[in-house]
């Protein structure tokens, strides 16, 4: 790692301020991708703001229409919140599935959106549910969020501050893991609602997590598994790689997508 | 240089750190806590595992200024003396390690699981807990065996010990 500077302020303001102080200033919160990240010398920031001493970025609230997590908010105490097992239950679901115990008991929800990993977890939740990202400045639609591999709509000085989601859906999140990494090979995030029906799909997307529409179409007609039978996600737009051609991860997606939909239909 | 003060295994100690610093090198070099071992260096192996307040962390994916003001947990920090934990102790008893390079990391992540999920542990919950700690000796399945035996023997003290 190259060398920089650390800070753990204690308050929000604080840290916005810290943020702007400097040149290539970046947050810090659970580590689990930007240490790696540093320990290869991909990136050389000047200084880290490390968020983890701001309370309220940790809370986790349950409202009549949302679900609110904070940035903060660690995957195993997401995985083990009462109030998220109430509220989306399949988010829990998905916290427990992001790698192994210990990058749970430190990775955040804050840090793998702001990350957009395209095999990540999290982003087809958030698009799935029609999450709203809270930041610094602004409130931001998950559908304008993710903008492409690594990439988001965030500014290099804005902070997410807590990520919202519709409660009231019926959802449920199906996810291939690969056997070393336990990233998602092909991840399924469907969600129903008053007839509408969304599948986000992660690992697979070229461009990173993206709504599968034909999906979506076929199950409002028919929300059943067999409704997904004569679709093929065009392995054109699917990333290829050694641990599995486009063919078969368009395929993984396909029956992850059915066994999402037979979990809430059963 | 940043000043940081914590407990390690209890005892409080401070240093001067470059904010680099990982926290394994941190209890490694400085602190000369050996037994907390760097395997792959890369989030992958759980040979680092030690706890933070309690819960499992990878020491080579977290820096030692993060770990400022909390409390570490390592492997040199769990027996009692010259008795072994009863999690060591059933390492030893069911051969759950060979050449014992990934066995701190799986004792402090297997102390994780039973604080989790109690001392009655299943093999499918004890081989998914393990998911982020490698082996290359044993094929795992002593591992698990001492896993679940470790984890009855300290149900057992425990109760001994509410008695
Ligand atoms: C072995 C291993 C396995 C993993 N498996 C999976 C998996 O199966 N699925 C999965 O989804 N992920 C997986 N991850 C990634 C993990 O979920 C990370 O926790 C996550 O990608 C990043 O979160 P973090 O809190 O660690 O963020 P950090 O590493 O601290 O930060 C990541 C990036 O986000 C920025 N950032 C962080 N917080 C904020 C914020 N609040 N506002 C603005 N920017 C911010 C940082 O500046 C940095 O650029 C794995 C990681 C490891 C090491
Ligand atoms: S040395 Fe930390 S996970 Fe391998
Ligand atoms: S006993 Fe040798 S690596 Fe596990």
């Amino acid at each position: 790692m190259y060398a920089f500077d650390y800070q753990r302020p204690a308050g929000l303001d604080e840290a916005l301020a810290a943020l702007r102080a400097g040149e290539d200033v970046k947050v810090l919160a659970g580590g689990q991708t930007l240490l790696p990240t540093l320990k290869q010398r991909l990136a050389q920031p000047s200084a880290l703001v490390d968020l983890a001493a701001i309370p309220e970025l940790s809370r986790i609230e349950h409202g009549p229409y949302f679900l609110t997590i904070g940035a903060m908010a660690r995957h195993a105490e997401v995985a083990a919140s009462p109030m998220v097992a109430e509220a989306i239950p399949a988010l829990a679901e998905l916290a427990g599935l992001i790698g192994d115990p210990a990058v749970r008991n430190r990775g955040t929800i804050g840090g793998s959106i702001a990350n957009n990993d395209p095999t990540a977890d999290y982003p087809a939740a958030c698009l799935a549910l029609g999450a709203t990202v809270v930041t610094s400045t602004r409130r931001i639609a998950a559908e304008d969020f993710f903008t492409g591999l690594f990439e988001t709509a965030l500014a290099e000085d804005e902070v997410i501050l807590a990520v919202e989601f519709p409660v009231g859906a019926r959802a449920a999140y199906r996810k291939f893991r690969n056997p070393a990494s336990r990233y998602a090979m092909a991840g399924v995030f469907v969600a129903a609602r008053d007839g509408e029906v969304r599948v986000a799909v992660t690992g697979a997307g070229q461009g990173g997590v993206f709504r599968w529409n034909d999906a979506e179409a076929a199950l409002s007609a028919d929300f059943s598994p067999a409704a997904l039978d004569g679709l093929t996600l065009d392995p054109s737009d699917v990333m290829a790689d050694l641990h599995g051609s486009a063919e078969y991860r368009a395929q993984l997606v396909k029956v992850m997508a059915k066994r999402a939909v037979a979990a809430i239909a059963s | 240089m940043t000043q940081i003060a914590m407990t390690v295994n209890g005892r409080a100690v401070s240093a001067d750190v470059e904010p680099r610093t990982l926290l394994v090198q941190f209890l490694r070099e400085n602190l000369l806590l050996t037994g907390t071992h760097v395997g792959c260096d890369t989030s992958q192996c759980g040979a680092c595992v030690v706890h933070l307040d309690g819960a499992a962390v990878k020491s080579c994916t977290m820096l030692a200024v993060q770990a400022d003001g909390h409390a570490v947990t390592t492997i040199e920090g769990i027996a009692d003396g010259a008795t072994l934990h009863p999690m060591q102790e059933a390492f030893r008893e069911h051969h759950g390690l060979q050449c014992g390079f990934c066995t701190p990391g799986m004792i402090m992540t297997a102390l994780d699981l039973v604080a989790h999920h109690g001392a009655d542990l299943d093999e499918p919950t004890i081989r998914a807990h393990l998911d982020g700690n490698l082996c290359r000796c044993t094929g795992y399945h002593n591992i698990v065996k001492a896993v679940e035996a470790g984890a009855k023997s300290m149900g057992s003290a425990l109760k001994h010990a509410a008695e």
